[in-house]
């Protein structure tokens, strides 16, 4: 399996599977009460120089409430898997060039600064033009992959992505022939996030979690993950998780901490719950055209907020959510 | 019915559904593939498969996704699953076709939606990357792009290949390793509708639309490209198909409200 070709990308973090397994053993996430506020849970668990990543689509089912936490209590130098990232991506890149030090070091790119059809985000751009940050390519199915050999345990998985182009040279991925075959495959090395956030639909105080609609990358995520942060819509009871144990996705070994955050994925969109609240986020992107605009933005909405409900409730509250929710489940639309 | 006034995005959307044929399966990217391939489903093609690489299976679109992971992309779905599992699905060979927007463009379809610039640490412009462009594009049979057509876009060599197209040229891509017998098929533009010559894997154009002549073209775009001496002329959209898309794809113009200006922006 030698002799293959190899990206120049730097590697951000360690893919082998047995230091992965001494984290694991040490872990020892319990069938114990892990419910906490989302301060204490970045308090605990997200540290400076962490390797962070970030569950649901960028605007979809993300843990908006724990990304606006990190970059209040100024988390320093982390890196960062820019898997499918977009809103997320954009929180994150506030706590850069806004003098508060710098929150993102390094980034593994797939997909970063964009927000799909709405456009680019101007102020994630001017961070990762700036030099500041380094960054590594990938696609969103190598980030994907990666993690998913994380999840398995093994320090690689192989996948037929990213041969050919700029991304795989930019890469940290190599070459390999498939030894039975000889096929030429890509083997995308494991990741290991040191911590991940991911929201879901219900959890109990343990961790165990449901999740409606589709999971992304965010099963293997939670696996991968050497520490988890659950947010959830609803906390339920564990006698309602136990009359339907196939409906458990992420287990409660996986997980660390669970803080209840109702709405917690505004302004995205939570499947059956409530739809992205658009008007918002284009008042985001149009105040990051200018510093003079984009600050006194983040201090209204993130860094003078005491709270996630705080944050809903500057932005026009149970009214509003009433509203995304009848847009949600096309209410709106005569249904 | 008298030929209907349209503008260059609603152009494209229409002639980009007529590619999607009943029964096909497509992964589609963010924007005007979303919209394609739903006017697609409420006119030629209803039993159109549509796949989102969010996990989205088999929607019925009640209204245009934003964002290719959100809700709608498995409103009244088959099944919601995860992007593992449609990758695989493309990986298998399952997915027909590849349906993405425009970014940089070159003669062979690769495309460039990572950076503008020629130092990559220090880009001119940082585009978002790849997302799942890169992994469609290597892995689903038939690539189609919908993009405007310009030098800025139509180049003769790209700052970065972010996502394959025919590489450099015949053999590259099985020599590279990607599946034998896919690759690019189709570019549609506010100009024309390209394909791909057999021999060469260069791009060279099917019909030009109405009101667009070859000097045109070879103006806006940036590499030799291969014109028919009689090229035959765009089917253009019809009455019903721009209704259904006006009323009941994009009634709040996102898409098709950025068309308006698409052929001044571009001789620009």
């Amino acid at each position: 399996m030698s002799s293959g070709e190899s990206g120049s990308g730097t590697l951000f973090s360690n893919p082998a599977a047995d230091d992965a397994r001494h984290s694991f053993r040490d872990k020892r996430a319990g069938l114990v009460d892990k419910t906490m506020s989302v301060r204490d849970a970045v308090t605990r668990f997200v540290h400076n120089g962490d390797y962070l990543a970030i569950g649901g689509f960028g605007v979809d089912r993300i843990p908006t409430a724990v990304l606006h936490e990190i970059v209040r209590q100024k988390k320093q130098e982390l890196s960062f898997a820019g898997h499918t990232a977009t809103h997320d991506f954009q929180i994150l890149a506030a706590g850069n060039l806004t003098g508060r030090g710098k929150l993102l070091a390094k980034v593994d790119i797939a997909y970063v600064v964009g927000l799909e059809a709405r456009g680019l985000s101007p102020h994630a751009r001017r961070v990762m033009q700036s030099g500041e940050v380094e960054s590594c390519e990938w696609s969103n199915y190598a980030l994907a992959v990666r993690l998913r050999a994380a999840a398995s345990g093994v320090p690689f998985l192989p996948a037929r992505s990213m041969l050919g182009t700029d991304t795989f040279r930019m890469s940290a991925a190599k070459t390999i022939i498939c030894p039975f075959t000889g096929a030429k495959l890509v083997a995308f090395p494991a990741l290991y996030p040191d911590v991940a956030a991911i929201h879901v639909h219900e959890a109990d105080r343990y961790g165990n979690c449901r999740i409606r609609g589709t999971t992304v990358a965010d099963l293997d995520l939670a696996r991968a993950s050497k520490r988890v942060i659950i947010t959830c819509e609803r906390l339920i009871p564990t006698d309602v998780i136990r009359t339907e144990p196939d409906r458990t996705l992420i287990p409660f070994s996986c997980v660390d901490a669970v803080c209840e955050v109702p709405f917690g994925s505004y302004p995205g969109n939570m499947p059956y719950e409530y739809y992205s609240d658009e008007p918002h986020l284009r008042e985001w992107l149009c105040a990051e055209r200018s510093p003079d605009t984009h600050l006194p933005f983040l201090k209204r909405n993130i860094f003078d907020v005491d709270s996630f409900d705080e944050y809903l409730h500057r932005n026009g509250g149970i009214e509003r959510m009433r509203q995304l929710r009848a847009c949600e489940l096309l209410l709106d639309q005569g249904m | 019915m008298s030929n209907p006034e349209y503008n260059a995005m609603e152009l494209m959307i229409c002639l980009a559904s007529r590619l999607l044929e009943n029964g096909a399966i497509v992964a589609v990217g963010t924007g005007v593939p979303c919209a394609a391939a739903m006017l697609a489903q409420k006119t030629n093609a209803p039993g159109l498969v549509i796949m989102f690489e969010a996990g989205g299976v088999a929607p019925q679109l009640p209204t245009m996704p934003i964002s290719v992971g959100d809700s709608r992309t498995f409103h009244r779905g088959l099944m919601a699953t995860s992007m593992c599992d449609v990758m695989e699905t493309a990986t298998r060979g399952m997915i027909d076709y590849a349906f993405l927007g425009g970014a940089q463009i070159d003669s062979y379809g690769n495309l460039n939606s990572t950076m503008i610039g020629h130092n990559y640490n220090t880009p001119r412009v940082r585009l978002p990357g790849s997302g799942g462009a890169n992994d469609l594009a290597s892995l689903c049979w038939r690539v189609i792009v919908v993009t405007n057509h310009d030098r800025q876009r139509f180049v003769d060599r790209l700052d970065f290949v972010t996502t394959p197209g025919y590489l450099t040229g015949p053999g590259a891509r099985e020599a590279a390793g990607l599946p034998p017998g896919t690759g690019p098929y189709r570019v549609i533009t506010d100009l024309a509708v390209m394909g791909y010559n057999a021999v060469t894997c260069r791009m060279e154009v099917l019909s030009l639309h109405e009101g667009v002549s070859p000097a045109l073209v070879r103006e806006r775009t940036g590499f030799e490209i291969e014109i028919p001496d009689i090229a035959s002329r765009t089917t253009p959209p019809t009455a019903h198909e721009l209704e259904i898309l006006r009323t009941q794809v994009d009634p709040h113009r996102y898409v098709i409200g950025r068309g308006s200006k698409a052929r001044d922006e571009s001789a620009a």
